[in-house]
């Protein structure tokens, strides 16, 4: 029942704010927001040992079920989002949308439909909330974005369209497999994979690994992401990159990994080797970046990038690791988003080249960019540091003939890390100031969605356990 | 007290917390005496585990489990504490000098209005450096190794205005971070191999014989790390980073230089002396790049005319003498040299410092002379500097480098030979810094000549503290000529095993410290020749390539930096807009030029992609239908 509250709250929260007036809406998200971050708390404190399941009938003659379940990961993602959903809300709390209840609104379905993809326990439910996180998303970025949108719009749905309608059909061949008619719980597609022919493994794997590879995303299957960041408005930016995708890595381990194990298995090496490369590849590029949002962007790129490596790498300490990394990388990545879109409210421009002297004019708010881009870059004691080690663990236990070489050019990523972040912190950071059209530092509400990250980045980073513990569960079933 | 040694970095920490968070509101006096304090407190607690360590009735090593750090199935990091002989000398040399430099540093930077954010930075210095030698295993070990190296990039870009200066502080930082990848593979191959990170267990495995490698694997396990204390120590070829790391404020340097950060590499090696010495071949590298360091570092020194730039190769120089030491197995040797280095050479920079201050912020020794006449303490304590670091008898330099010399030579006689030939660079550009600087007629302009002073006790008593030290500091390790007993030696040696024995001939000995005094007495008469009547003409030739560093700056710039940003840049016009997303900006345009047909037939455009979706649909179950079919 909690997980249905889960799901209802938002949608409710959503729906209701289309019809209220003004700010109304905003109160309702931040409403619905909290509630459902203390239903995940809850989750979380429960779900550690044993999976949370509920289930009605739904399409009986498509042998669907509306069925949906908790364990480790779905509740750490849960709570993940809503907290993500919450800073978001508290920190463009000043800021005006046209049409504030449409905006709010849409944001409030695509949290009902990013938690329902964390909770789906059917294929079918799975698909259909997959298209309900990212079809708001679809319409924020279009109708609120900045003045490429349409362009940039375009391209995303054109990827991520084609990258559903191929998981969709794959879904559709893996339910049918089933003896007894069609079948699309997720023990029933399990099974039907699983006992596929290697053969029809290998080629299946690709259709429903390429929605899951554009939404991580995977090198070369990225370019819709620099564009949409840099257009979309910052909350829309925040749930794309923090939780949206999420949902790809996500989907690899919920349902990729235990569905088609051979093809998994047979293409492990290529898609390591890919995402290797995506992370080399995106770090060179953020590091000639000059807008904040796409070396931003980029680093992303090349975070998701070792997160993959390691998961097809197939170690039980990588996916542990990527547990851990995908919350603190939602995390990190919204702090950072926050300062940017800090830095553009204040400087009018997000080019680098522009900017200069934050730690003379806003000192806090130069003191919160410094730690959150340490922890962007994994020096110990922050939270990124912990996952990090663990997916170079991973990477390096890995059971590829080229594991050592692998992990060595990933670790490549650290260096170049390191190279754009403190080139980013100096440019705006340091040197002269370059004049503000807005002369503030933090204003509370910003200051209390940064504080949240900070205090989660050090929290996190000096004590992980609480992570490590709700997740070392579903670690040792995805990998004893 | 062993038991309350979290206390050590608890209280840097505290003052850290304090001035950090206060950064605002305290007066600056207050944070200079919030950041003294807490590391005086660690120094105490730190005298009294040493005196605990040193008795007879001390057992092992002590070790203080916090918490769990990482629990993930088969991979168990706790938070712990190691207290044994080499963690509590390394807490001595570092709350000891690092206490001077807090209490030097309340006078130093009385006039900078950062001077609460400046402590709160040291503090968290000393407390990651106080992590880095606490720790029970590589990974406590590794925090507090990049926590420097974050310290150091906040100190080094404590003038954030100066664009030189950010750019210094991110080259070191990026430069330890190429090491630490080094480090980190290390470690991944530790814990690939024995399953376990802390020191206990997996030298506990290498001395039981467990799990034996192939001599490879000790080898590559060993240059894995050496390649961190590469960077973290500026050897060859990452030691860039450290001269242009003086544009912080002149005691960071002192502290940088001497106290903590760039011994860490030393300590990270002694420390783990039972890998070592398995792995010869990674023990003839470290040497063969210690000695090019020590040597590299020298020969650029004598043709600086910074004042900090002179100090900072030769921290680069000497630290590539503890490699040496390291690498002919005598570890406990480079300790002692790190000890009494940590002495002379924090006297060096803050006697620079005090000097800078009364010239106004001058560095050029070309624009000094004579100072000495009006800053007696500085000078005096100077000059037992540079005596400490020249070798010369009765002072602790002395000591230090005679055994490492002797040491060299014990393994093979080149190594002591082109080591002895660095050592007497070493007197030379020390002494020509110190003529230069102290002596001789005053070249710079009567308003500095006016301005100069002696400086407040708050900077001249660390100086006497720190001459007094660089005196005495050499007598815990007497040669085996003079006395039976090296105390030093015998006082690592429940942890640190060197490898192989050094002994060697009374007569050999004598002879050879014979030779290295003399070299230095007589670089010191030439070092005074030369600069008695100083003319600065523009250097050509080869003295052109040393004051230019043999263009190495240059050299990474062009090979690497540039090339590196060029490729960049290609990729992502050629390979980035132009490949990939040009390819999918076409597959788009195609689409949509297709939707702008199709659109005719339709009302708009959510009735074609609902339109698309259910045909797409259509056929797909079609297809999957026809399929099972077959």
């Amino acid at each position: 029942m909690i997980l249905v509250l889960l799901i209802v709250i938002p949608l409710l929260a959503g729906i209701l704010s289309f019809s209220v007036k003004n700010d109304g809406a905003k109160v309702l998200a931040l409403i619905g927001s909290l509630i459902t971050l203390g239903i995940s708390g809850y989750l979380c404190s429960s779900s550690g040992t044993a999976p949370i399941t509920w289930s009605v009938p739904w399409i009986p003659s498509l042998g669907t079920q509306f069925s949906l379940a908790a364990d480790g990961m779905s509740a750490m993602l849960c709570l993940l989002t809503s907290i993500v959903f919450v800073i978001v809300i508290i920190s463009s709390w000043n800021k005006t949308f046209e049409k504030p209840n449409s905006f709010w609104g849409l944001m409030m379905l695509s949290q009902t439909g990013l938690l329902g993809v964390f909770l789906a326990y059917d294929a079918l439910v799975f698909y259909v909330f997959w298209e309900v996180a990212l079809i708001p998303v679809y319409f924020l970025a279009s109708r609120w974005g900045g003045e490429k949108r349409i362009q940039a719009t375009f391209k995303f749905f054109v990827y991520t369209f084609v990258g559903s309608l191929m998981m969709l059909a794959g879904i559709i061949f893996l339910a049918q497999q089933n003896p007894g008619g069609s079948n699309y719980s997720w023990l029933s597609i399990v099974h039907a994979g699983a006992s596929l022919p290697p053969a029809t493994q290998q080629w299946l794997f690709w259709l429903i690994f390429i929605a899951f590879a554009i939404k991580m995303p995977i090198f070369p299957f990225h370019t819709w992401q620099p564009d949409t960041y840099e257009q979309s408005p910052t909350p829309v930016t925040i749930i794309l990159s923090a939780l949206m995708v999420k949902m790809g890595l996500f989907a690899v381990l919920r349902w990729l990994f235990p569905a088609l194990p051979a093809g998994v298995a047979f293409w492990s090496d290529t898609i390591v080797v890919l995402s290797i490369i995506g992370i080399v590849y995106a770090s060179c590029i953020a590091m000639v970046q000059t807008d904040m949002k796409r070396l931003v962007a980029y680093s992303s790129i090349a975070h998701m990038g070792l997160m993959s490596a390691a998961a097809f790498s197939s170690t039980n300490i990588g996916m542990h690791g990527i547990m851990v990394q995908m919350f603190n990388h939602g995390i990190n990545i919204t702090g950072m988003w926050l300062i940017v879109s800090m830095v553009e409210n204040r400087w009018g421009t997000r080019d680098m080249t522009k900017l200069g002297g934050m730690a003379s004019v806003a000192p806090r708010m130069a003191i919160a960019f410094v730690i959150i881009s340490l922890a962007n870059i994994a020096l110990p004691l922050t939270n990124g540091f912990v996952g990090e080690f663990m997916l170079f663990n991973g990477i390096f236990q890995g059971a590829s003939d080229y594991h050592i070489t692998f992990m060595v050019i990933a670790g490549l990523g650290v260096i170049l890390g390191a190279v754009y972040t403190l080139n980013m912190i100096q440019k705006t950071t340091y040197g002269n100031t370059v004049e503000m059209i807005v002369t503030k530092d933090l204003t509370v509400n910003e200051y209390i969605g940064v504080a949240i990250v900070i205090a989660l980045i050090i929290f996190l980073g000096v004590y992980p356990k609480p992570l490590l513990d709700l997740t070392s569960g579903i670690a040792g079933m995805l990998v004893p | 007290m062993a038991n309350l040694v979290y206390l050590v970095p608890l209280f840097p920490l505290l003052g850290f917390l304090i001035n950090g968070l206060g950064w605002k509101k305290l007066p600056k006096a207050a944070g200079g005496v919030i950041g003294s304090l807490s590391v005086l407190a660690s120094f105490i607690v730190s005298l009294g585990i040493f005196f605990e360590v040193k008795s007879a009735s001390f057992q092992g090593p002590v070790l203080v489990h916090l918490f769990d750090f990482i629990q993930a199935g088969k991979l168990y990091v706790p938070f712990t504490f190691q207290v044994d002989a080499l963690s509590s000398l390394f807490l001595l040399i570092i709350t000891g000098v690092g206490f001077l430099i807090h209490v030097y540093s309340t006078s130093y930077m009385r006039d900078d209005e950062g001077m609460v954010k400046y402590f709160a930075y040291l503090n968290l210095f000393v407390f990651s450096m106080l992590l880095l030698v606490l720790g029970a295993n590589y990974l406590v070990m590794f925090i507090g190794w990049e926590g420097v190296g974050l310290c150091s990039y906040l100190l080094i870009g404590f003038w954030f205005k100066n664009k030189d200066y950010t750019n210094a502080a991110k080259k070191a930082f990026v430069m330890n971070r190429i090491g630490d990848l080094g480090f980190l593979v290390g470690m991944l191959l530790i814990l690939f191999n024995y399953g376990t990170l802390s020191y206990q267990e997996f030298f506990g495995q290498l001395n039981g014989g467990k799990v034996v490698m192939t001599g490879n694997m000790y080898n590559w396990m060993a240059i894995c790390l050496f390649i961190g204390a590469i960077g973290k120590s500026a050897q060859i070829p990452l030691y860039t980073w450290l001269p242009d790391a003086m544009a912080g404020p002149t005691p960071v340097s002192a502290l940088i230089h001497a106290a903590t950060m760039v011994t860490a590499g030393i300590y990270m090696i002694a420390r783990s002396s039972a890998l070592y010495n398995l792995a010869p071949l990674a023990l003839n590298i470290v040497a063969i790049i210690g000695l090019a360091t020590a040597l590299l570092g020298a020969t650029i020194a004598i043709k600086q005319y910074d004042i900090k730039k002179v100090l900072a190769y030769s921290t680069v120089s000497q630290l590539g003498f503890m490699f040496l030491a390291l690498g002919v197995g005598a570890y406990t040797t480079a300790v002692f040299h790190v000890m009494t280095h940590a002495f002379f050479k924090a006297l060096l920079f803050l006697g620079a410092g005090s000097v800078i201050h009364a010239m106004g912020g001058e560095q050029d020794i070309r624009r000094m002379g004579g100072i000495g006449k009006h800053m007696r303490i500085t000078q005096i304590t100077f000059l037992i500097a540079c005596l400490a670091i020249s070798g010369i008898p009765g002072f602790s330099g002395f000591f230090s480098k005679d055994e490492i010399l002797s040491a060299a030579y014990v393994h093979s006689p080149i190594l002591y030979y082109i080591g002895a030939f660095a050592a007497m660079l070493t007197a030379f550009y020390m002494f020509r810094l110190y003529f230069l600087t102290f002596t001789g007629i005053f070249r710079g302009t009567e308003e500095e000549k006016h301005h100069l002073h002696e400086s407040p006790a708050a900077i001249t008593i660390p100086l006497i503290v720190l001459a007094i030290l660089s005196v005495i500091g050499g007598y815990v390790g007497l040669p085996e000529a003079m006395s039976e007993h090296n105390d030093i030696a015998l006082y690592l040696s429940p942890v640190v095993k060197n490898f192989g024995d050094f002994h060697l001939a009374a007569g050999t000995e004598w002879m050879l410290m014979g030779i290295s005094v003399g070299l230095a007495v007589l670089m010191i008469i030439v070092a005074y020749s030369r600069t008695k009547r100083p003319n600065f003409v523009p250097n050509t030739g080869f003295a052109k390539v040393l004051e230019n560093k043999w263009y190495v700056d240059e050299l990474y710039d062009a090979v690497i930096v540039r090339p590196f940003e060029a490729f960049s840049n290609l990729l992502d016009k050629y390979a980035e807009r132009l490949g990939i997303d040009g390819f999918v900006n076409g597959v788009g345009k195609t689409v949509r030029w297709g939707s702008d047909r199709l659109r005719l037939l339709q009302n708009g455009q959510v009735g074609f992609y609902i339109f698309v979706m259910v045909l797409g649909m259509i056929i797909l179950f079609a297809l999957s239908f026809f399929w099972i079919k077959l």
